[in-house]
């Protein structure tokens, strides 16, 4: 074959190069989040990937180091927005950690429903945007209604829909109200025949398929290597699962299974994700089965001290007056340690790691955000495929921005 | 039978002695503090040992404590071992004049952006590390801003100007 290069005077200095440079993202659309990647592409073919972030860095770990405890959950709503609610829950239940507080079994179950339904929506945009991204849009219009009807649903109980600051430390600011529970059991009713028309939609859809097996496949151990957690793991085959592993509010109590893939690559991350959303159904079913058999109007646990008292009392009582002060001007009296404290986020295992010297705010609090960690295997994953599968590669690991730049 | 904080502190007691300090079990996690050149090698030995198997890396981060002489930044390792299912966490004290800490992305490939984030906010420098570059703020920082010298706004100050975002001034 002929080498054209010799026939090519380059002036000296030229930059000229056998590939070629592009830019992916920042604000692309195809790309859900500020997320750049400088790809080296060969024709299609991807030769590497280098990967920047930081580009909505908020400094939240420095921030948390001014603000008292009860001041950090609206913090924790700005990481996975996806799922705000499990963020919330995680980082309330570190500090109850920290505090050697112990939930009525009622507040348990109140939360795992909260935090299955945001692992629900979470999972559900990952997936039907995957349908998206393959060039399918009706999955992703059809079941963005049911994501509609969870936000109503956080709605009812905290007032807020996307960043919920929903919970407090020692319960939940007030009981879920009979219109709460009508739309969980509304949601309940519903769903599972809508999941499984988008299943028909996509599982064994000949395209979807030919665009998403193989593509950005990771072995097991691999994947351990690079941190991953959560799905993505799972969808190599490791059936590791923070819910199982270290159950956190009452998770021994219910019963479900932890679905595994084999390959790692993006269908089998799609495969897992969908058969979560049926466990965390049967989770949820559980749990309102549970919730009958209490009484019910436990909503927080007796920790004066550390629970926020409801407003009509803050009002009328003296006592109450006293907390609320202490509490709102942080000088609730924290105890001095160190925890980490990890939860099954809707993307793998947030942690929380937090030193506290007793004062009103923490001294040092570490997000350990599951999608910082896995997106370095990101140019792994895409080096020598085609350039349309470096983009469904990365909706299949369900990245979000806010959590990964913290 | 399963692995204890017992056993493991046993076998590292055994393999390192003097090196590994500090033992106490915070919440149930077994924390214990190595000399500054010895974390590679501690971390070798976990992640080798057929009996310790602490083959996941959970996280990496830095904490700055300004008032301990010639130790005042630790780094803070979070291994997991998945087969027994039970944590760990490791200390290594670095002077804030000269830190150096061995890097440990040969062990973990994860390792590589939890140790660059580590050096954007604490100036760890990682040596060996194959690119230790800033990862969320921007290349032309010239400080490390989760050192506790730089304290956030004091939100009592009044020598602000309020006028340009709707507080106080007149209308």
């Amino acid at each position: 074959m002929l080498d054209q290069k010799q026939h090519i005077k380059l002036p000296e200095g030229s930059i000229e190069k056998d590939t070629q440079t592009l830019n992916l993202g920042p604000t692309h659309p195809a790309t859900h989040g500020v997320f750049q990647n400088i790809l080296e592409i060969d024709g299609e073919r991807i030769v590497s990937a280098v990967s920047t972030v930081g580009y909505i860095h908020r400094a939240f770990e420095k921030i948390a180091e001014r603000r008292p405890y009860y001041q950090i959950t609206p913090l924790t709503d700005r990481l996975n927005y996806c799922s705000a609610p499990i963020n919330n829950m995680g980082w309330i239940l570190t500090v109850e950690k920290l505090l050697g507080l112990e939930m009525p079994k009622r507040v348990d179950y109140m939360r795992v429903i909260i935090m299955e339904l945001a692992r629900i929506a979470d999972h559900l945009i990952c997936s039907s945007v995957m349908g998206v991204d393959t060039g399918a849009l009706t999955g992703f219009v059809y079941v963005m209604t049911y994501r509609e009807l969870i936000y109503e649903i956080y709605e009812e109980i905290c007032g807020s829909r996307l960043t919920t600051n929903i919970g407090r430390i020692g319960g939940f600011e007030r009981n879920f109200t009979p219109a709460a529970f009508a739309k969980i059991e509304r949601f309940l009713a519903e769903y599972p025949a809508v999941l499984k028309e988008f299943e028909t939609l996509l599982t064994r859809n000949r395209i979807f398929m030919e665009r998403t097996q193989g593509v950005g496949g990771i072995s097991a151990e691999r994947a351990l290597s690079y941190g991953f957690t959560g799905p993505n793991l799972r969808a190599a085959g490791v059936d590791y699962d923070v819910r199982i592993a270290n159950p956190y509010s009452s998770y021994q109590d219910f019963d479900f299974s932890v679905p595994v893939g084999t390959t790692g690559d993006s269908y089998d991350r799609f495969l897992v994700r969908n058969a979560e959303m049926w466990e965390s159904i049967s989770i949820i079913r559980q749990a309102m089965d549970k919730l009958k058999t209490l009484p019910d109007d436990v909503y927080h646990a007796d920790v004066p001290a550390y629970y926020l008292p409801e407003k009509k009392e803050v009002y009328t009582k003296m006592e109450a007056l006293i907390y609320h002060f202490k509490i709102v001007m942080g000088e609730a009296d924290m105890l001095p340690g160190e925890v980490y404290n990890a939860v099954e986020g809707a993307n793998g295992e947030l942690g929380f790691y937090l030193i506290s010297d007793g004062g009103r705010s923490p001294y040092r609090l570490h997000f350990r955000r599951p999608c910082f960690i896995y997106y370095q295997a990101y140019a792994e994953l895409v080096q020598g495929g085609m350039l349309s599968d470096a983009i469904v590669c990365m909706s299949s690991l369900n990245l979000i921005a806010g959590e990964l730049d913290a | 039978m399963s692995l204890t904080n017992e056993r493991i502190q046993q076998r590292l007691t055994e393999k390192f002695g003097d090196v590994l300090t500090g033992f106490e079990e915070p919440f149930g996690l077994l924390t214990f503090t190595a000399q500054k050149d010895y974390n590679l090698k501690v971390m070798q030995f976990l992640f080798d040992d057929e009996e310790l198997r602490f083959r996941f890396l959970t996280d990496i981060t830095a904490v700055h404590y300004p008032e301990r002489k010639n130790e005042e930044l630790a780094v803070v390792y979070h291994l997991h071992n998945l087969q027994d299912n039970i944590r760990l966490r490791l200390k290594v004290f670095a002077p804030v004049a000269q830190p150096d800490v061995f890097t440990a992305t040969k062990l973990y490939e994860s390792a590589n952006w939890m140790e660059r984030e580590t050096y954007d906010f604490f100036g760890i420098n990682f040596v060996g590390h194959p690119n230790l570059i800033r990862v969320l703020n921007v290349d032309e920082m010239t400080y490390f801003p989760m050192r506790k010298e730089f304290p956030l706004e004091d939100s009592m100050r009044i020598d602000k100007d309020d006028e340009m975002f709707g507080r106080g001034g007149t209308i």
